[in-house]
């Protein structure tokens, strides 16, 4: 937590300062340079990829969303919310229930895919909107309590009111395949990677705005110190609600692009786990770090991945195999988020940023 | 009637261990400001030892002493090797740090026992005793309630009558005019975890048999109940988490009793809520002045 707040001065002092020498592009165009630079290098990636890879990719950026609005919530304003998972689950159940009414009157068209991750976000929303409202009159362990209810209460939902969510089976996306303009031998896992890339660029810009607007200079003023800045005429309860908004839709947003990926929902998906395995991932990237949010989506993906080759290096009984590629996982994640909190609680975007620091300091190159 | 009674002598049953679980989130948050979000992965942990105990002698009470010492033992463990390192100036870094272990428990506990839910045992027949036809409690109910009323018995005496406990209560009060008096305030920290952790195994020991059996994720809802009790009664307040406890158990027999068993996790929520947004200092709390 140190360093973030020690990195948030200068953050500040950066966003006030457009007019100094070398920055003088406004904020929305850099940001959209960079943007569509990402955008560039996925296109020419998703052709060097195998169809699996690219699926990952894709993954990885459902949950860069996610990520990327847990750490603007938490990082940036300071509350902490181990209800995003649940917030997944309602992104992800109102687009397939979305999909589903389409598919029922005949609209299968690609275009309509877009209508349903409008509905998800906004659905998401509204729920995002009513546990931030009583978010905002919460701070430390009870609103961490309150949210781990959410997290914990949610995904049981489905199966209460299994006539609507059919219980522990899920309900099945169906999703446009690719369109017929990109040849019949297109494959599906590239395409789900440029919606996918798509959908969380245009989240991450918004995002990267917003922190360096107004409302992001709020937020780490309410994040920094209550009383200071309702001095300073900002409205701390507004803000948090705002914040947490912003984060739910995000959240949403990473939900519903993990249902169109897996063409399916269950409840299983979106468990406690999730919740915890998107506050680890903001954690190690490093809290109130966009990029931070970028390594922790990556890691969620890959840190699997890893075990099941290294598990694969061992001969075990089918049974022992199974139980320890479930699990192993999470235990090195557990295990992780404990040492970095402990040992470095700016987490790998922290660790960077120190080391181009130092090395700037030893070397300094060019920019003052 | 008949049902009206059962189901209050049922769900004061289960309010018995939710006051246990609340009273040991209150230990720890009256002892280091902390809520210990780890507290039902540790107490299913010291559950899985009772098992491995049991299943190796056949005997229950060995299980359960052992599930006891090893919930003691796993609270020291965990302040002294970790929640001792994390840096409290911010109150998130210990609530994140709590839920790595919670991952890390269960994941352990997953690798060791497998996900798959394990049959938990009782001493007593579940089977309720009737009285004039009418059905009302189990040998195990009364088993339920006879023990964590000698640990909340206890808990008094140690804290009230024993010079340990004046010290720990010393210790949480004013650490460092304690320290200057010579109490080993860090020691008295530890066991305070060792014991809320101890009575954390305890409540998970009495639970688990109730509801669907072992699982790492036994403790999840129990847990959430269990936050709500003692968030009901007031952190700060050890009366008000057992009635927090009785409360929150009332209310969730009566609730699957009429409503039905699938709506327990929405009362809960919908409680948790209610009681945050009406009276977040619980029922018990004095009318606190704004700190600025």
């Amino acid at each position: 937590m140190s360093a973030t707040r020690a990195a948030a001065p200068q953050a500040r002092h950066a966003a006030a300062d457009s007019a100094r020498p070398g920055r003088s592009l406004p904020t929305v165009v850099r940001h959209l340079a960079v943007a569509a630079g990402v955008a560039l290098l996925v296109l020419l990636v998703s052709y060097q990829l195998d169809s699996f890879r690219n699926f990952q990719l894709a993954t990885v950026a459902a949950y860069l969303c996610a990520t990327a609005g847990l750490t603007v919530l938490t990082g940036l304003c300071g509350q902490l919310s181990l209800g995003h998972g649940a917030l997944m689950a309602t992104g992800a159940y109102t687009l397939a229930l979305v999909q589903n009414a389409f598919a029922e009157r005949g609209l299968t068209a690609g275009g309509w895919l877009i209508v349903s991750l409008v509905v998800a976000v906004l659905a998401t929303v509204v729920v995002g909107a009513v546990v931030g409202v009583a978010a905002a009159r919460l701070r430390g362990p009870y609103l961490a309590g309150l949210t781990l209810a959410v997290a914990v209460v949610v995904p049981a939902l489905t199966v209460t009111f299994d006539g609507v969510f059919n219980g522990e089976q899920g309900l099945a996306v169906p999703v446009a395949p690719a369109p017929a303009g990109l040849g019949s031998y297109f494959p599906h896992e590239r395409w789900q990677l440029w919606v996918a890339a798509a959908a969380t660029l245009s989240c991450l810009v918004l995002l990267a705005n917003l922190v360096r607007s107004r409302y992001g200079r709020a937020f780490r003023a309410v994040r920094d110190d209550e009383v200071a800045a309702r001095l300073a005429g900002i409205h701390v309860a507004r803000t948090q609600v705002v914040a947490f908004v912003v984060s739910a839709a995000s959240a949403g947003l990473g939900g519903a692009l993990l249902a169109v990926l897996a063409q399916s929902v269950s409840p299983g998906a979106f468990g406690l786990t999730l919740s915890l395995f998107l506050l680890m991932a903001v954690v190690i990237g490093g809290l109130g770090r966009l990029a931070g949010a970028a390594w922790g989506a990556v890691l969620l993906v890959a840190l699997p991945d890893l075990t099941h080759s290294l598990t694969n290096l061992f001969t075990l009984s089918p049974a022992a195999a199974q139980r320890l590629e479930g699990n192993l996982p999470l235990a090195i994640f557990g295990a992780t988020l404990i040492v970095v909190m402990i040992a470095a609680p700016g987490g790998v975007q922290g660790l960077l940023s120190r080391l181009t620091r130092a090395l700037r300091a030893r070397w300094p190159v060019g920019r003052s | 009637m008949d049902r009206f009674l059962f189901l209050t002598l049922d769900g004061l049953s289960r309010g018995a261990v939710y006051a246990a679980f609340a009273l040991a989130l209150v230990l720890i948050w009256r002892a280091g400001r902390i809520v210990n979000f780890a507290q039902g992965a540790m107490a299913v942990a010291a559950a899985y030892v009772a098992y491995s105990v049991t299943a190796a002698t056949g005997s229950y009470w060995l299980g359960f002493g052992a599930a006891l010492l090893a919930g003691l033992l796993l609270g020291a463990v965990v302040d002294i090797a970790v929640m001792r390192l994390v840096d409290h100036r911010s109150p998130l870094n210990p609530v994140i740090v709590a839920l790595g272990l919670v991952l890390l428990i269960q994941a352990v506990l997953g690798m060791v026992y497998g996900n798959e839910y394990l049959p938990a045992q009782t001493p007593f027949s579940r089977t309720a005793l009737t009285v004039g036809g009418t059905a009302v409690l189990s040998p195990y109910d009364l088993f339920v309630f006879a023990t964590v009323g000698v640990v909340g018995a206890a808990l008094v005496w140690v804290f009230t009558r024993t010079a340990i406990g004046l010290r720990m209560r010393a210790a949480a009060f004013a650490p460092e005019v304690s320290r200057l008096l010579g109490v080993n305030v860090g020691g008295m920290l530890t066991l305070g975890w060792a014991l809320a952790s101890g009575v954390g195994a305890l409540a998970a020991m009495l639970v688990i048999p109730t509801e669907l059996g072992l699982h790492p994720h036994a403790m999840d809802l129990v847990f959430v109940s269990a936050f709500t009790a003692a968030v009901l009664g007031g952190l700060d307040s050890p009366p008000g988490a057992v009635v927090g406890g009785l409360g929150v158990g009332l209310l969730l027999s009566y609730v699957s009793g009429y409503a039905g068993g699938d709506l327990i996790p929405l009362a809960v929520l919908a409680l948790l809520l209610t009681v945050l947004l009406l009276r977040p200092g619980g029922l018990f709390a004095p009318v606190t002045a704004r700190r600025v």
